[in-house]
């Protein structure tokens, strides 16, 4: 037992609670290049070297440095410690005097002192360094390697996200649910390789079988995104302009200061660089005019070669890609210009380029590419004509022109495979009270690039082509509540169709449904079936299917004209139905099924989603609430070459029976597991029954048999009664 | 299967009842009256009339000789079948919900109501079948109140002085008459009240209807449950289609629901279940109010639906019905 304090051992309590000093010498800087001195300069030379970082921006005093000191010589070494109050001090003191030239034959040189030991200790011998196991990476397109060629789709609800595999009803089933931190929407890249969702920070990218993170692009309270056709870039745009703020991190993948107040940018998706940035802000624009944002504000040519924009009024920009630098250094100076659209690249287009791409790397490119074309309109100013020019880029040639007169708004609608190009003119009269409607149609593979006119007494609300196909929708309506949309007022339209007569070469009227309430068209991204729905109104929800080649086969309208008694009687309805508040109307990438949703974005009556076949049957339904988007997969395109489509739809019979035989399968197992189970049932219920009677057997044969012997004798008696009702004679006189 | 309409009764169907030769079937209504009609053409044979209140319940001896019914005069009256004499009167404080003969027709068990500070009370007769039947003991030779939730549908078993109930919490429970025993008891068979309880032609197993939207077949013996139907609305009567694998359930919304409840009409179909796949295999509509008693004749050939509409529907089965195997060729027993 200790008998004094200081007895008692408090090593163990002092060694828990001692003080760590900062024994560190990281603040601590060696400065080699100083002049070499003897005693009597040395108060001139700190003063001298003082004055000297204190000029750059480094207050240090001569007492917190040391001159080591060669006595023997009487001289000192030609170094210099400085302390510094902490590490931050000693590394800007370093960024600042490292090189420093004190004069004609002396430069400062600055390192860590911490650097300088590590530096000598440093190892000498070469170690290799340990190469990375290479992991391949996933396949970003392995889902279309589904050996049931299923599509995908996203749903998006509340903060929720699933994604789905669609196909036969035994075989949709969840694909994956992602845990994705809160975000403001989905999408998907244009050939569906990737899904990007919106966070605060930023866009970021999934894809993969595994739904892996792809790529981020730090784009802080980004609101809109829009993703080049081959999926090279990616285009985003916040309201915010782009703010640097202090120690944000540099690089390539993240915003320098040169690009501060902007809000658009481009990056590309592989590498997740940025390309450059733009501002939406139009110079020497009166900003008490707001403008309605256009989107995409950047048109992306169908290759991903140019990237476009304009200016309104002025001038149409195009950036070459990778560079992002203005083609040709110069923009198209277009007095006037409203708004231009890329002309599509067909497949044809698409196979050719890919071929001469090839061809290129031999060094004997064949055919020439086709160059790109836009198309733009001017609208009418003093003594000039409104105006529509097909261009051709980068050559800059303008194709073909044509003038417009009385022209209130123009609109451009390229068909998807580039081979005509609709305007539609909304004109006025001379009095300007009353708009009416022009289609001008240029066909665009022919030679001169002939144009046909459409007119037409209404106004046209809607316009699509079909896609790969000579027909067109448009959606018209002469109703007077047209142009002051009311709650509770469904506006009276009109759909036609058209189709392109080839002996007279103009577009002529295949059929006009009347009265109707239909305002959207979704053609099915292969032609020929078409839905007409009613969104957006509260008291109609209407979807009509069709089908436009009902009665001819689908390669009779291919290869030869429609017969002139027929045109237009293989239009057919094939289904109607019915999807309450309905907000969006969507077409899987085969044409097959139509998905309808009712958004929470839009209004919270019967939130949900439903998937109808082309015809109109209705597969799934499901109503949920805060339901807020569907998104169809998209598919690249096929890698298949027209002939072998060719082949495929000759043979299309041995292909199905194929299909028939797996789908018989499956029923059959289906059906022998039922079976099987129902089997079972009935032996359990029969062994049950013999129990219970033969339990019965025994109870009634203590009892007695003498109550079955009543049983048996069963008396059959057959009474005939005849029974005299009236009886009446009559005498008959001859 | 055009079916016959006996219109005889002014008020609801209670009950419908076949004869054990099926050639008769018996109803009575809340109009006070019970009616026996010949089954091949629904002709009416003949009316019961004595009753002052409306008349619950009806069961037939397995000899067509005697009658027995329970009405809400507080009254149980034996009948002769052929005159249509009421034989005797017994009565009591509060009205018969139910009564039924024992196999050997020698006894009568009864549910009165409970109601008027009286318990409910399950009472048995024994039935003096000689001479004219009018010589009947006053006294019952058994009689208990079952504890608990009161019984509202009851059917000897097979076993003798063994009756099996059902109850108003939904339990089915084999009492001992003798002892006032409860034997047995399955507290959670049904989740409401008990509507109907048919027993197969040899009582091994019965069928029980609840107002829980489901019907249950439960062995008799052991009171487990074999098969559960479940259905979409309140049933009231289910019955056994003898030779077939068939049950039949009859229901619908509450008259007084029909209004409030859904757009869609009431369900008053009488729907066909396979009695082993537990699957709906059809339906017959033709009421135009709640299903309240359903009867299948003894050799399975024909079925009477009675509603609360006043109608009492016969059903004569078509060759198909007999013809068609819906699962395939499968040995069912009965």
């Amino acid at each position: 037992m200790p008998g004094t304090v200081d007895d008692i051992d408090f090593s163990d309590i002092e060694a828990k609670y001692s003080v760590e000093y900062e024994e560190s010498l990281d603040n601590t800087v060696v400065v080699d290049g100083v002049p070499v001195i003897d005693k009597s300069k040395l108060e001139k030379l700190l003063a001298k070297i003082c004055k000297e970082f204190s000029r750059r921006g480094i207050s240090i005093k001569p007492d917190d440095t040391f001159m080591p000191w060669d006595d023997a010589k009487g001289k000192n070494k030609g170094y210099l410690f400085i302390d510094f109050r902490n590490e931050n001090e000693a590394n800007a003191a370093i960024a600042a005097m490292n090189d420093h030239p004190f004069d004609a034959k002396h430069t400062f040189k600055l390192n860590h002192f911490t650097d300088v030991e590590r530096y000598a200790n440093m190892n000498e011998t070469y170690a290799e360094p340990e190469t990375e196991e290479y992991t391949p990476r996933e396949h970003l397109r392995a889902w279309l390697a589904d050996p049931q060629g299923r599509d995908q789709y996203v749903i998006y609800r509340g903060e929720e996200v699933q994604i789905h595999w669609h196909g036969k009803p035994s075989q949709c089933e969840l694909a994956h649910k992602p845990q994705w931190e809160p975000f403001l929407y989905v999408a998907w890249s244009p050939l569906g390789t990737y899904i990007a969702t919106l966070h605060r920070r930023g866009v970021r990218l999934w894809g993969g079988p595994s739904w892996k993170h792809q790529q981020r692009f730090a784009h802080p309270l980004v609101k809109l995104i829009d993703f080049s056709p081959c999926e090279n870039y990616l285009v985003t745009w916040a309201v915010e302009p782009i703010v640097v703020p202090e120690g944000a991190p540099q690089g390539p993948q993240y915003f320098s200061p040169d690009d501060e107040g902007n809000n658009i940018a481009v990056w590309d998706i592989k590498s997740g660089d940025l390309l450059r940035t733009f501002s939406t802000n139009v110079e020497n624009e009166n900003p008490s005019v707001k403008r309605q944002l256009q989107w995409p504000a950047l048109k992306w040519s169908p290759d991903d070669k140019f990237v476009a924009r304009v200016t309104p009024g002025q001038m149409i920009s195009v950036y070459e890609l990778p560079s992002m630098g203005l083609h040709e250094k110069k923009s198209l100076k277009i007095e006037g210009v409203v708004d231009f659209e890329w002309c599509p690249l067909s497949d044809k287009d698409r196979d050719e380029a890919e071929k001469a791409a090839t061809n290129g790397a031999d060094g004997r490119s064949g055919k020439k590419i086709p160059e790109n074309k836009l198309a733009y309109w001017t609208p009418e100013v003093a003594n000039q004509p409104a105006r529509v020019t097909l261009l051709s880029f980068p050559s800059r040639t303008i194709l073909r022109q044509k003038n417009l007169f009385n022209v209130s708004e123009c609109k451009l609608y390229w068909q998807n495979q580039g081979d005509f190009l609709c305007v539609k003119v909304d004109r006025h009269t001379k009095t300007k009270k009353s708009i009416f409607c022009n289609l001008e149609i240029f066909r665009v593979r022919e030679k001169d690039y002939p144009v046909e006119v459409v007119e037409l007494k209404d106004t046209v609300t809607d316009f699509a082509w079909e896609p790969k196909g000579e027909r067109f929708a448009i959606v018209s309506s002469s109703d007077p509540n047209l142009g002051n949309p009311g709650p509770g007022i469904t506006i009276k339209t009109d759909v036609s169709f058209y189709q392109l007569d080839r002996g007279k070469n103009d577009f002529k009227p295949l059929r006009t449904l009347s009265n109707r309430t239909s305002n959207a068209i979704r053609w099915s991204p292969r032609g020929r079936h078409v839905v007409l729905a009613t969104v957006g109104s509260s008291s109609k929800s209407e979807l009509e299917f069709w089908d436009l080649d009902f009665n001819n086969e689908d390669a009779n309208r291919r290869e030869g004209q429609v017969a002139k008694d027929d045109w237009g009687s293989s239009i057919q309805l094939l289904g109607t139905a019915d999807h309450y508040g309905v907000t969006d109307v969507e077409w899987d990438p085969s044409g097959r099924y139509l998905a309808t949703s009712a958004s929470a974005w839009t209004h919270t009556l019967e939130n949900g989603y439903a998937i109808w076949d082309f015809r109109g049957q209705e597969l799934i339904k499901q109503i949920q609430d805060r339901f807020k988007q569907f998104l169809w997969r998209p598919r690249p395109r096929t890698l298949l070459s027209k002939e072998q489509q060719k082949q495929i739809r000759k043979n299309l019979k041995e292909y199905s029976r194929v299909f028939e035989e797996e789908d018989q399968r499956e029923s059959e197992t289906v059906n022998t597991e039922l079976l099987a189970h129902r089997r079972r049932l009935v032996d359990e219920w029969n062994a049950w029954r013999a129990r219970c009677k033969k339990e019965r057997a025994e109870q009634t044969g203590q009892e007695g048999a003498h109550e079955k012997k009543k049983e048996d004798d069963k008396e059959e008696i057959e009474v005939w009664v005849d029974e005299v009702i009236e009886q009446i004679e009559e005498e008959v006189v001859e | 299967m055009r079916p016959i309409l006996l219109q005889g009764h002014e008020r609801s169907l209670t009950q419908i009842k076949f004869n054990r030769e099926g050639d008769l079937l018996f109803s009575c209504s809340k109009d006070h009256v019970m009616n026996v009609w010949y089954t091949h053409n629904g002709e009416r044979l003949g009316t019961y009339d004595a009753n002052n209140g409306t008349v619950w319940t009806v069961d037939v001896d397995s000899e067509s000789q005697f009658m027995v019914s329970g009405a809400a005069d507080n009254t149980l009256r034996l009948w002769n079948v052929a005159t249509g004499k009421c034989l005797f009167t017994w009565e009591f404080p509060t009205a018969v919900k139910r009564v039924a003969f024992s196999e050997d027709d020698k006894q009568v068990v009864c549910i009165t109501e409970q109601r008027m500070g009286h318990q409910c009370a399950i009472r048995v007769f024994n039935i003096n079948r000689s001479g004219d039947g009018t010589k009947q003991s006053k006294e019952p030779v058994h009689m208990f109140n079952p504890i608990g939730s009161k019984a509202t549908v009851c059917a000897f078993t097979a076993q003798p002085n063994i009756i099996v109930t059902g109850h108003e919490s939904g339990k089915v429970a084999l009492f001992n008459v003798k002892t006032g025993e409860e034997i047995d008891n399955n507290e959670r068979a049904h989740s409401d009240v008990v509507t109907d309880l048919q027993l197969s032609p040899d009582k091994t197993y019965c069928i029980t209807s609840s107002k829980d939207k489901s019907a249950r077949i439960h062995d008799t013996k052991t009171l487990m449950v074999i098969k559960t139907f479940t259905t979409e609305t309140p049933l009231n009567s289910a019955a056994l289609a003898p030779n077939r694998p068939y049950v039949l359930l009859g229901g619908g919304q509450e008259a007084m629901n029909v209004t409030t409840t859904s757009l869609r009409q009431g369900k008053f179909e009488t729907r066909f279940w396979h009695k082993v796949f537990e699957e709906e295999v059809g339906r017959v509509k033709g009421h135009f109010g709640p299903i309240n008693t359903i009867a299948v004749h003894p050799k399975g050939t024909c079925y009477a639906s009675g509603g609360e509409d006043g109608f009492v529907r016969v059903h004569h089965f078509d060759d198909s019905y007999f013809k068609t195997e819906l699962y395939g060729d499968l040995q069912i027993e009965d």
